[in-house]
């Protein structure tokens, strides 16, 4: 699987707002088809890295390469083009609170030259949302009358909506109870095994990391500290994972009390 | 003493920074706006929805405004006019001053409150709760999405409601005249519509139209670079109601010295 070349690589990406240097130095592989997940405390650069991908912030050096062609600065129809083939879970669901639940999920399907009808795209819809485990009954409904646990689930649906070859979760469990939590995980890796997709996400949920990773990246300090298989998280003596995998306040990682 | 001025200095210049960076921030949005206003994909949809939440639902608001302004303008056109023995001034004068000047911008004034605000405050939240960021992940520009609708919303629907306001100002004078002043309600409004130009409408929907560009365009600009948090939605509504109505009254200066000069 590592031969071929990597769905998206990052090369020595660098970003700061201000004085603040949130990306020091980040290189990445994704292979195609695996799960990545990224961990690391809050505010060392999870989302930013994920952001410089989506072309939501441009870094301030390095290059982001999407099946081999650099990406890092594209825009207009390149970057849509490369888009279309994207999906992402953002952390508090993003969903249009001015738009229905199942014109949410079919949201991308209901623009540009390809739009279905309504009726085609809302039947769509709720064909999604029955993946992820929700009823009709909620496509009439507005986000806001939906409970946290089923906002997610409803952007998770928009995320798979038109298949994407790569999909982004940012802190999918953050927020749920522990069993939605896990039958999220579930739905994510089912989706992922089931739909062949490349998945990036970002948590510091370690159940999370357990189930749904193939591959994990600790980032602290702006910097990939150390990058493996989920199976050796637990055996590697690198010092940043060790503390974030067992949660321990003493380490490299500096705990503000 | 030195630290003292040297604060001083450091603060004014500061602001002039700010306020360069501000207006060098808002000619860069202007200029990319009116780019994706003219470019496809168009959403006609959004724009329907935009007309008639700026334009229909600002109707009350508007006329309650126009109303009540045209009667007072009336008793006071007739009390200034009385000193000296000119009270049949009125309906020419009222007919001048709503259509020429309070017409559009009472309107542009009233809609900045609410619709600069009401934008404001949405496409802040939108741009807080990361809904700006899903747009451009689902492959819609939102410049286009979110923007151009409501600039164009702004500026089709300020003049026709500047025109309902200006029918609606002038019959309260009507009405305060007829009732309190002792006109004569057929010589009112024939006085109103002999003494009244084309150019005396036309020039206040002008007016009006800008005005509609301004409010959105302000409305949108503060929303789309909101800070994080409430808090940060609060100052853009805040600074978009403030920016609009100042913007308003001076670009209304400017025009009224340009068409009228």
């Amino acid at each position: 699987m590592t031969d071929a070349t990597p769905k998206i690589a990052l090369e020595r990406l660098k970003k700061s707002f201000g004085s603040k240097h949130v990306l020091r130095d980040v290189s990445l592989t994704v292979a195609p088809g695996t799960s990545t997940v990224i961990i690391g405390g809050s505010g060392t650069g999870k989302s930013v890295t994920l952001k410089c991908i989506l072309g939501l912030i441009v870094p301030d050096a390095g290059r982001i390469l999407f099946e081999g062609t650099d990406v890092t600065r594209a825009g207009g129809r390149v970057r849509a083009e490369m888009l279309d083939k994207f999906g992402m879970l953002f952390q508090g669901g993003a969903l249009f609170d001015s738009l229905l639940v199942w014109e949410n999920v079919a949201f991308r399907h209901r623009q540009g030259a390809d739009a279905l009808s309504k009726a085609d795209a809302r039947d769509l819809a709720i064909e999604k949302l029955r993946r992820v485990g929700l009823t009709a009954e909620t496509a009439d409904l507005y986000p806001s009358e939906l409970s946290g646990g089923m906002q997610k689930r409803v952007g998770l649906a928009r995320a798979i909506a038109r298949s994407p070859e790569v999909i982004f979760f940012d802190e999918p469990t953050t927020g749920l109870d522990p069993i939605m939590a896990d039958v999220i995980n579930d739905l994510i890796r089912e989706i992922v095994s089931e739909m062949g997709a490349t998945a990036m996400t970002i948590t510091h949920d370690m159940t999370s990391v357990r189930k749904i990773a193939d591959r994990v990246a600790m980032l602290h300090n702006g910097v990939v500290q150390w990058e493996g298989p989920v199976g050796e998280i637990d055996t590697t003596d690198e010092p940043h994972v060790r503390q974030f995998v067992n949660g321990l306040a003493e380490g490299p990682i500096e705990a503000i009390r | 003493m030195i630290v003292a001025l040297t604060r001083f200095t450091a603060s004014l210049g500061a602001g002039v920074i700010e306020l360069c960076r501000g207006t060098g921030a808002l000619a860069v949005f202007v200029a990319a706006a009116l780019r994706h206003l003219i470019t496809p994909p168009f959403y006609p949809v959004e724009l329907m929805r935009q007309i008639r939440k700026i334009g229909y639902d600002s109707l009350a608001v508007v006329g309650l405004t126009t109303l009540f302004t045209g009667g007072a303008l009336a008793l006071q056109i007739y009390a200034g006019g009385s000193r000296f023995g000119a009270e049949t001034v009125v309906p020419s004068i009222v007919a001048i001053g709503m259509t020429r000047e309070l017409g559009p911008v009472l309107c542009g004034l009233m809609v900045a409150g609410r619709v600069s605000a009401s934008i404001a405050a949405e496409i802040g939240t939108m741009r807080v709760t990361e809904q700006i960021d899903a747009l451009v992940t689902l492959s819609t520009n939102p410049m286009k999405y979110l923007v151009a609708p409501r600039l164009i919303a702004g500026t089709l629907t300020l003049p026709l409601l500047t025109l309902i306001g200006d029918v609606i100002g002038i019959y309260g004078a009507f009405l305060v005249g007829v009732h309190r002043l002792g006109f004569n309600p057929t010589t009112f409004l024939q006085t109103t519509w002999d003494f009244l130009q084309f150019w005396d409408v036309l020039s206040g929907l002008i007016k009006a139209a800008v005005f509609g560009f301004i409010v959105t365009l302000i409305g949108c600009f503060h929303g789309y670079n909101s800070a994080r948090g409430a808090q940060g939605v609060g100052q853009a509504t805040r600074a978009a109601v403030v920016h609009a109505s100042i913007l308003i009254l001076a670009a209304n200066f400017v025009m009224t010295d340009i068409f009228f000069s």
